[in-house]
């Protein structure tokens, strides 16, 4: 097959026509090359992607670790009775976290939004437990 | 003075004479064309900021130049005569641009840089610049949706060598299929210039026509069930990760492929630009001043090839044919790859965005979006459906290469 597209490209450089046998072997030789380098490039992209994972975590529990460590060490300053917070602190005035099942953060916040615009009642006076995509 | 004999030889040299000269009558027919073409790009908003450029150019050449003996007239803008000596072997002009610089007219001056392949170079660099290219780096897979709609290419190569053409006219043929009017243009001046203008025209004009061409094969090969999926939120990409991106990109592909290096080199490059966060200046620059400089320039110039005496040929019937074939096929090349993939992954991606993966940009992804909104009103599928469109970007600018490793000599 090699020879045949070697042969093709010496035949068209003199602006002849090539056969239809090696017109079929380029084309699919040529797509195979497409996926060949693309998907070489996806392998590399995982790769990035697996590393960056990885560092991300490790940056993410290390900064919690600190700020759990923070929080303890300022309750013990002003010796509070509460045990130091596991979790990032919540907003406040917020009732605690939103259950999402099939739902992207952003439309959870609009559904939120418009059933409080609906009910004429603050955002911050109502308490959603969980929000479900029926499908 | 003799006022009418003053009278005929105003008359005779003036254009209008010509029409009814031997062969006049296809200038007036490529006048009707670049008027269409006009039409279209101004009140159908077909790719405006190209097409008017082309349809103007294809005016110019078709009033300012009129065949006198075999040569075109002194006045003429374009002389094909002289591109035809540029490329001829045996010509003692044979690749002299001083030859062209001394005896070409203005546009043959501007078409240097289309020959020299250094406007869809610039384009590109543009582009890049433009391009985030995060969807793609957060769902990797795209890319074989950008793989895949590249079929078009090589079943239109295909077809094109059935109909006669040569290898090297199949091969600038077929990548229209890849949608990308610069690849499309970079790779016709190296194997086959005298294509250039029927080639321009008809990748431009089928790029405008997505919103047409694709929606029936869409419905055609999905499901109701399959355009409803709604697909998960990507996950956020880096900085550095977008950083790191262009310059991984121009290292594997341009090894693989050297003879992508002008396109994929300055793709990246525009892109690193606009990602590293240090030449925002140089990154609006491209985006915006030189984009719309190289466009004027390219636009005029590609125009400027179809001189009536060439484009107005059963051959240029074909080539529209055939580049319609070819924007079929990727289509339904990323719709089939994008369904099997829909299969893989459990239901969990909408096969809808494998037609974004010909890299007209957004152009196609737009396209996904419409389709998977009229399934699923709380469908967004823009962001997933710009993986595949940037990877198919890339995918033609490889397809391109290898037809030029196999066909430029």
């Amino acid at each position: 097959m090699f020879s045949n597209i070697a042969l093709a490209a010496a035949n068209s450089a003199s602006g002849e026509k090539i056969s239809i046998s090696e017109a079929a072997a380029t084309a699919i030789f040529g797509y195979a090359v497409v996926f060949f380098g693309l998907i070489i490039l996806m392998i590399v992209l995982y790769i990035l992607a697996a590393i960056f994972k990885k560092r991300n975590a490790a940056a993410k529990a290390a900064a919690l670790k600190n700020t759990a460590a923070k929080s303890a060490s300022q309750a013990d300053v002003e010796e509070a009775s509460a045990p130091a917070p596991a979790q990032a602190k919540l907003a406040p005035g917020s009732a605690g976290h939103v259950k999402l099942y099939d739902v992207p953060d952003k439309e959870a916040a609009m559904i939120m939004a418009i059933v409080a615009d609906k009910l004429q009642t603050p955002l911050n006076e109502l308490r959603f437990i969980s929000i479900k995509e029926v499908k | 003075m003799d006022i009418l004999e003053t009278l005929s030889k105003l008359w005779n040299d003036s254009g209008f004479a010509s029409f009814f000269a031997d062969g006049g009558w296809k200038n007036l027919v490529m006048i009707g064309i670049a008027c269409v073409l006009l039409y279209l790009g101004i009140v159908k908003k077909f790719e405006p900021l190209l097409l008017v450029g082309i349809a103007f150019g294809c005016l110019l050449v078709n009033v300012s130049n009129f065949f006198l003996d075999g040569t075109s007239s002194s006045e003429a803008l374009y002389h094909p005569e002289l591109w035809d000596a540029f490329l001829d072997h045996d010509s003692e002009f044979y690749h002299s641009y001083g030859h062209v610089m001394s005896n070409g007219g203005f546009l043959d001056i501007l078409y240097i840089g289309v020959k020299a392949g250094l406007y869809p170079s610039l384009i590109f660099l543009g582009v890049g610049a433009m391009t985030d290219f995060g969807p793609l780096i957060a769902r990797p897979n795209s890319l074989l949706l950008g793989a895949a709609a590249q079929m078009g290419v090589f079943l239109a190569y295909f077809g094109a060598v059935c109909l006669g053409f040569t290898g090297n006219q199949a091969a600038s043929i077929g990548i229209i299929g890849g949608a990308d009017g610069p690849t499309a243009i970079f790779l016709t001046t190296r194997l086959a210039p005298e294509l250039l203008g029927p080639i321009a025209i008809a990748a431009y004009s089928y790029m405008a026509l997505i919103p047409m061409i694709q929606p029936f094969f869409m419905r055609l090969l999905t499901t109701e069930k399959e355009r409803k999926i709604k697909m998960e939120q990507s996950r956020e990409v880096s900085k550095t990760e977008k950083i790191l991106f262009p310059i991984i990109v121009s290292i594997f592909v341009i090894l693989l492929l050297p003879s992508t290096a002008p396109l994929v080199g300055c793709l990246m490059l525009g892109n690193l630009w606009r990602e590293c966060g240090v030449t925002a200046r140089l990154s609006d620059t491209v985006q915006n001043a030189l984009m719309n400089i190289v466009t004027v320039f390219l636009g005029i110039s590609v125009g400027a090839t179809t001189v009536a005496s060439k484009f107005l040929s059963f051959e240029t019937l074909k080539i529209i044919a055939l580049g319609l074939t070819a924007f079929c096929f990727s289509t339904v090349g990323g719709l089939i790859v994008g369904k099997i993939m829909c299969k893989l992954s459990g239901g969990k991606i909408n096969p809808l965005i494998g037609s974004a993966g010909v890299s007209a940009v957004p152009m196609a992804a737009r396209v996904s979006q419409i389709e998977g909104q009229k399934a699923n009103p709380t469908n967004f599928l823009l962001m997933h459906a710009m993986g595949p469109n940037v990877a198919g970007v890339i995918g033609s600018a490889i397809a391109a290469g290898f037809l030029l490793a196999v066909y430029g000599g």
